[in-house]
């Protein structure tokens, strides 16, 4: 009973504190230079890792499936199963676990961090809000970067896909490209996949931000939160993705 | 006697059960500088923090300027705190921009001076606290000593009414304590300032403050100008301004006597 009170408590702290965010995002287009600097920070230094992580999970789909398809002789169709793999669900929930480990940890650290040195209550002392200084733009540039990069995941795991496949194994290269082009629906599939990480943008930040303000402003304190930011976010995304894979490919 | 600033009326404030303030009362007068001291732990920072807004008391009220600060709403809160400058124990200044962005941060925030006159302003008050050589340093390539002084020069820049100083001495060499003492004593004076001073630091404290207030156990033990609090004959007092190891603060720790225990292990 304890525990489910101090949950839905948090809970409840939770969403005021988004609602309050997101209250400041309009702001956020007169002082964009405050998202820019975030997307640099939490975007583009992602981006290694996506693109590696990226490559190797499209080379590791084509040998495996490649192994299964031909030996029922429908290696053609190897391309169309990557594709539809990555751009459906490896692509916004592998970039998605990536990001939550890569750029929420960092973000929980560093609000957590400003906490535990006093600097978010010195915003408040010199009359500035935190949540529209500090958290909003890195809330909005956390739910502008995922879709980005899980977009380039999926790109960069078709070409992983494409060089195993038809540059090593032997694929017909026509039919790689042509079968993607034939069967791969934009609204069906890439819309969906671009729906989802969305979604998990928005998750992930929520939870980065959220535990780095809302942290024990100590070493520990910092600490838990940034495991907390990975966990949790790991476990939502996984869980949100099959609410909505149930509801767009029922 | 010159007008009250700050009133606080019945403060009652507790956090996780304990009870920090039960009906604290005192007036901080304008232009004066006011040391707040007492032992660890006795809520000298929440007393800041609640005169700032940041806390929110169980009873009682917190008057700033004839504001009542926590009937304030969020607006009107921020444009008291323009009036209030506060100097944090660790400096709080954001590590992610330079001493001269640090200082012109509020500047940028609340006016819409031209760059040239924040520039000039930020060196002016950098001058002021002997740091301008140091504008383009980082936060992590500055001292202790240094960081305050660069938040002291921040917490100037809009000109507040009054400046809180949560620890200003802690950790500081024999130096930069001198500094700390002479800036917070002049800045004071030169601009007419209101300085509420929370120190463990008897000797420092005492020798720039006007008015001296000693808090216990969620009390006002003692409160007075300086020449009162040295002349008082209160054994607490005594025992904190000396420093005495035993007194009315007892050496040990409550508990069973040494000899039961010794007694037991024996057993």
């Amino acid at each position: 009973m304890k525990t489910l009170s101090r949950i839905l408590t948090r809970l409840g702290r939770g969403t005021i504190f988004l609602a309050r965010t997101l209250a400041a995002i309009p702001q956020l287009f007169v002082r964009f230079g405050l998202v820019t600097k975030q997307l640099h920070s939490v975007g583009v230094h992602t981006l290694i890792i996506i693109i590696v992580a990226g490559l190797f999970v499209g080379m590791v789909l084509a040998l495996q499936l490649h192994y299964t398809l031909t030996t029922f002789g429908a290696e053609d169709t190897l391309g169309l199963l990557v594709d539809l793999a990555l751009v459906r669900e490896l692509g916004p929930v592998v970039a998605a676990l990536l990001f939550a480990g890569r750029a929420g940890s960092a973000l929980t650290a560093e609000i957590g961090l400003m906490k535990a040195t006093e600097q978010l209550s010195g915003l408040e002392m010199m009359a500035v809000d935190p949540i529209e200084r500090i958290i909003a733009p890195r809330f909005f540039a956390g739910f502008l970067a995922l879709p980005l990069l899980a977009a380039i995941f999926s790109a960069v795991g078709i070409l992983g896909g494409y060089m195993v496949g038809v540059d090593l194994l032997g694929v017909d290269a026509g039919a790689f490209w042509s079968q993607i082009q034939d069967k791969v629906d934009f609204y069906d599939d890439v819309l969906n996949g671009i729906i989802k990480s969305i979604v998990f943008g928005f998750i992930v930040s929520w939870i980065a931000v959220f535990e780095g303000y809302d942290c024990v402003p100590t070493s520990e304190g910092v600490a838990r939160a940034t495991t907390r930011t990975v966990v949790n976010s790991s476990l939502a995304v996984l869980g949100m993705d099959f609410v909505l894979t149930a509801i767009m490919f029922n | 006697m010159s007008e009250t600033l700050i009133k606080i009326r019945n403060l009652h404030f507790s956090r996780d059960h304990l009870k920090i303030f039960d009906g604290v009362n005192m007036d901080i007068r304008a232009g004066s500088i006011t040391a707040v001291m007492g032992p660890s732990g006795t809520g000298k920072t929440t007393l800041l923090k609640l005169i700032g807004g940041q806390l929110t008391p169980d009873e009682g009220e917190v008057i700033v300027d004839g504001q009542k600060v926590h009937q304030l709403n969020r607006a009107e809160l921020y444009q008291l705190r323009k009036k209030m400058g506060m100097l944090f124990q660790s400096g709080a200044l954001l590590t992610d921009l330079n001493v001269f962005d640090n200082i012109a941060f509020p500047l940028r925030e609340h006016t819409n001076l031209s760059p040239s006159l924040i520039r000039s302003m930020v060196l002016l008050k950098l001058q002021a606290v002997g740091l301008s050589g140091a504008h383009q340093l980082m936060p992590s390539e500055l001292s202790g000593g240094m960081a305050r002084r660069v938040a002291l020069a921040r917490a100037l820049a809009l000109d507040p009414m009054m400046i809180m100083y949560d620890e200003p001495f802690t950790g500081q060499d024999p130096i930069s304590l001198g500094v700390l003492v002479k800036l917070i004593q002049d800045t004071n004076q030169a601009l007419g300032l209101t300085s509420i001073l929370v120190s463990h630091d008897v000797e420092e404290t005492m020798s720039i403050a006007d008015d001296v207030i000693i808090l216990s156990d969620g009390k006002v033990v003692v409160e007075g100008s300086r020449e009162e609090i040295e002349r008082s004959g209160s054994a607490y007092v005594r025992q904190f301004v000396h420093g005495e190891a035993d007194g009315p603060v007892p050496f040990h720790y409550p508990g069973e006597a040494i000899d039961e225990l010794l007694l037991k292990a024996a057993k």
